[in-house]
């Protein structure tokens, strides 16, 4: 995984994913040492991401090591009509990695292809977002203690929800049941459903999901995004489809967990919070020792 | 005396000539095979009647021969296309046309999000249907579907 860029889940077999999240562990055990000491990370963010950007650089500064760039490209060159590629071609001489969110599908595979230093993908528009992933089964591995022979609720949109497709590709490494609770409108696309049917592995759909989430181990909230759709009258018909609620949740298995990429709107409501079966803040903590093993992983640290 | 002009557009001594183009895809032919900067004689021949393809067009290439992978290309835009290649008036071999496992160039990525769209980058893609050509983008991963497939 040495100088390896990471642009998308399927990078990543499932030994090199297991590795991560065995450094994750080790990580949160002793989130503070100085091994990027010297080290030089370029974070990229042609939007904003204020949460994504803030949990790399608490990665990167617990571990010593600096950070340039910058945090929308309002302040970069991008304003002057610079092209990806200048702009990578030169930080890549600044720096030991590169760190980068960008509008545009495809873009950090393109960085990566033009880079003279490793790329770490932090979201190219709607497409892969692999650190949330791996983030993800570090939550998964941790509340559960394995990642085999559990039952995984995905929830929301998993028509265009990135975050749960790449769950999907991820989990598929392991004997996963899959439960797709969605609206028809935001169902999961056919190729994912075939995906797993080639192998082998059990998926079943539903609308709702009251009735059967007693026998959920992890449960999976998604946004269902305005900006997704084009019709405005079709987003007001779905978007309070599912709301999570504490009295929900209370004949569900002791060991669940509720996790969400977060920002959240309204599909969980406040009175889960203090439920000991919601993850997702925890999950938000477990991305810095997860960034923090995939960083030292690429640099050849650990 | 005056002599008769008569074009030589018959048949090729030795070269290839390739059959079945849907008459609206010749100049896309023309374009993905190259041929402006060929210096042997080529012609071309559009709207001729076909039974199969309603109008086709026809391309006489002398001296021209061309690798399998090259000549693949042309099955985005002509998949039904023959190949017919003569050596000394004789048609020697014949050949169709088959959609390559990889496209380099030639097509135009369907998502107007894909950074290909955005910035000057030769497109890639991964032909993940034949039959009803389907293309996966190696960048944004989007599929590009017959329909919508453009040729740049």
């Amino acid at each position: 995984m040495k100088d390896k860029s990471l642009v998308s889940i399927n990078d990543y077999n499932k030994e090199e994913i297991l590795k991560i999240l065995e450094l994750a562990a080790e990580f949160e055990k002793n989130p503070s040492q100085n091994i990027l000491k010297g080290k030089v990370i370029a974070t990229l963010f042609f939007e904003p991401s204020t949460r994504t950007r803030l949990s790399f650089e608490s990665a990167i500064n617990r571990l010593g090591g600096r950070v340039v760039g910058f945090i929308d490209s309002s302040s970069s060159s991008v304003t002057k009509g610079e092209t990806l590629k200048d702009t990578i071609k030169t930080v890549s001489n600044y720096c030991d990695l590169i760190i980068m969110r960008h509008p545009l599908e495809g873009s950090a595979k393109y960085a990566s292809e033009v880079a003279t230093v490793p790329v770490i993908n932090a979201g190219d528009g709607a497409n892969q977002h692999p650190t949330q992933t791996l983030l993800d089964l570090y939550s998964i591995i941790k509340t559960q203690g394995t990642l085999d022979d559990l039952n995984i609720f995905l929830v929301g949109d998993l028509k265009y929800g990135r975050t749960v497709h790449s769950l999907l590709m991820a989990m598929s490494h392991f004997t996963t049941i899959f439960n797709f609770i969605s609206p028809e409108e935001l169902k999961m696309p056919d190729e994912y459903k075939l995906f797993l049917e080639n192998l082998g592995l059990k998926y079943y759909e539903h609308t709702d999901f009251t009735e059967i989430i007693s026998r959920a181990d992890i449960v999976y909230m998604t946004r269902v995004q305005q900006e997704r759709f084009s019709d405005p009258m079709e987003y007001e018909k779905v978007k309070n489809i599912y709301v999570l609620r504490n009295h929900m949740i209370r004949n569900t298995k002791p060991n669940m967990r509720i996790l969400h990429p977060l920002p959240r709107v309204n599909e969980i409501h406040p009175d889960v919070d203090e439920s000991e079966k919601a993850y997702y803040f925890q999950q938000a903590l477990n991305g810095v020792f997860t960034r923090q093993a995939i960083i030292s992983s690429i640099l050849g640290l650990k | 005396m005056k002599e008769k002009k008569q074009l030589s557009v018959s048949a090729i001594k030795n070269g290839t000539v390739i059959d079945h183009i849907p008459a609206q895809s010749l100049f896309k032919v023309i374009q993905i095979l190259n041929l402006e900067h060929i210096r042997d004689q080529i012609t071309f021949g559009a709207n001729f009647e076909s039974k199969k393809l309603g109008k086709k067009a026809i391309i006489k290439l002398s001296n021209q021969f061309f690798r399998d992978i090259d000549i693949n290309k042309i099955a985005l835009v002509a998949p039904q296309a023959k190949l017919n290649i003569i050596k000394d008036y004789e048609v020697v071999e014949k050949k169709v046309v088959e959609v390559p496992n990889e496209i380099i160039g030639i097509a135009k990525c369907m998502n107007p999000q894909c950074i290909t769209n955005n910035e000057e980058i030769v497109t890639k893609f991964t032909v993940i249907s034949k039959e009803n050509v389907a293309l996966k983008c190696h960048y944004c991963e989007r599929i590009t579907d017959q329909e919508h497939l453009v040729i740049l």
